[in-house]
């Protein structure tokens, strides 16, 4: 059931979840470096996002069950816009992290992180000053 | 999002085994004669990846340190008690230029997975003060 409110800030939630999937990966990625034939692997968020928007789309927790009858849809372990990354310098161990790549998107995921808390925290606090009529 | 903090964390105890195998090989350069009779043979650590349980991401491994199968360095001095027939004596085979590089790039990652787990804290700090 979707009130009003998770309409309102349904975007940037389903925003953030990729997000944080996404700064998983990132951080394997940095930390596994100096691993020999390890692939570095990013999250395509356009792809994923447009996933999460579309209706019918079980949240990414599950759907809330209230008795252990309920059945919970089928879903896929891990988001659909998982690729490879493209590697542009051959490394002679098979490894394709190139840390200066990684850590620059990983301070571009944190910054649109936060942004999208900051969205958030805007729209509640409209909502917050409707209520109180100011 | 937490378990970003132990990827993070396996990258810095797999950076450490890895600064403490270098360590030991610089401290070991020059050495001639080991417990087993033989000169020091350089170590290297073999990283591993390793899945984690919710399948999206992998955390870093420090698998079998392996010993470098490099000739022994042979220097001629004959009036060395270790000295063969010919005069050479069997230094370790480690490479001390090979080895500061390798340091620079262990501390290095080092450097970048602790700057992961202090953004990773900020993000979920921010998180925790939504709304108010």
């Amino acid at each position: 059931m979707t009130s009003g409110l998770d309409r309102l800030i349904s975007v940037q939630n389903a925003s953030i979840g990729i997000r944080v999937a996404r700064q998983q990966l990132l951080a394997s990625n940095i930390a596994n470096a100096d691993t020999p034939n390890f692939k570095a692997s990013d999250v395509d968020f356009k792809a994923e996002l447009l996933r999460a928007m579309a209706p019918g789309r079980v949240p990414l927790g599950g759907l809330a069950t209230t008795s252990s009858a309920h059945l919970q849809p089928p879903q896929s372990q891990s988001p659909v816009g998982v690729a490879y990354r493209v590697d542009h310098q051959g490394n002679l161990d098979g490894n394709t992290v190139d840390m200066d790549v990684e850590r620059a998107q990983f301070a571009e995921n944190n910054l649109r992180h936060d942004a999208s808390i900051t969205f958030i925290n805007h729209l509640l606090r409209s909502v917050q000053q409707a209520v109180q009529g100011q | 999002m937490f378990n970003i903090f132990k990827i993070a964390g396996s990258a810095l105890s797999a950076q450490s085994v890895r600064l403490n195998t270098i360590a030991s090989n610089l401290a070991n350069a020059e050495s001639v004669a080991g417990p087993n009779g033989e000169p020091y043979r350089a170590r290297q650590v073999v990283f591993g990846a390793k899945l984690l349980e919710d399948g999206k991401g992998y955390s870093v491994e420090a698998g079998p340190i392996v010993e470098s199968t490099a000739p022994f360095r042979l220097v001629h001095e004959p009036s060395n008690p270790m000295a063969d027939e010919n005069g050479y004596v069997k230094m370790s085979n480690v490479n001390a230029v090979e080895d500061m590089v390798n340091m620079i790039s262990a501390s290095r990652s080092y450097q970048n997975s602790t700057e992961v787990i202090s953004s990773v804290k900020s993000m979920m700090q921010k998180t925790l003060q939504i709304g108010s």
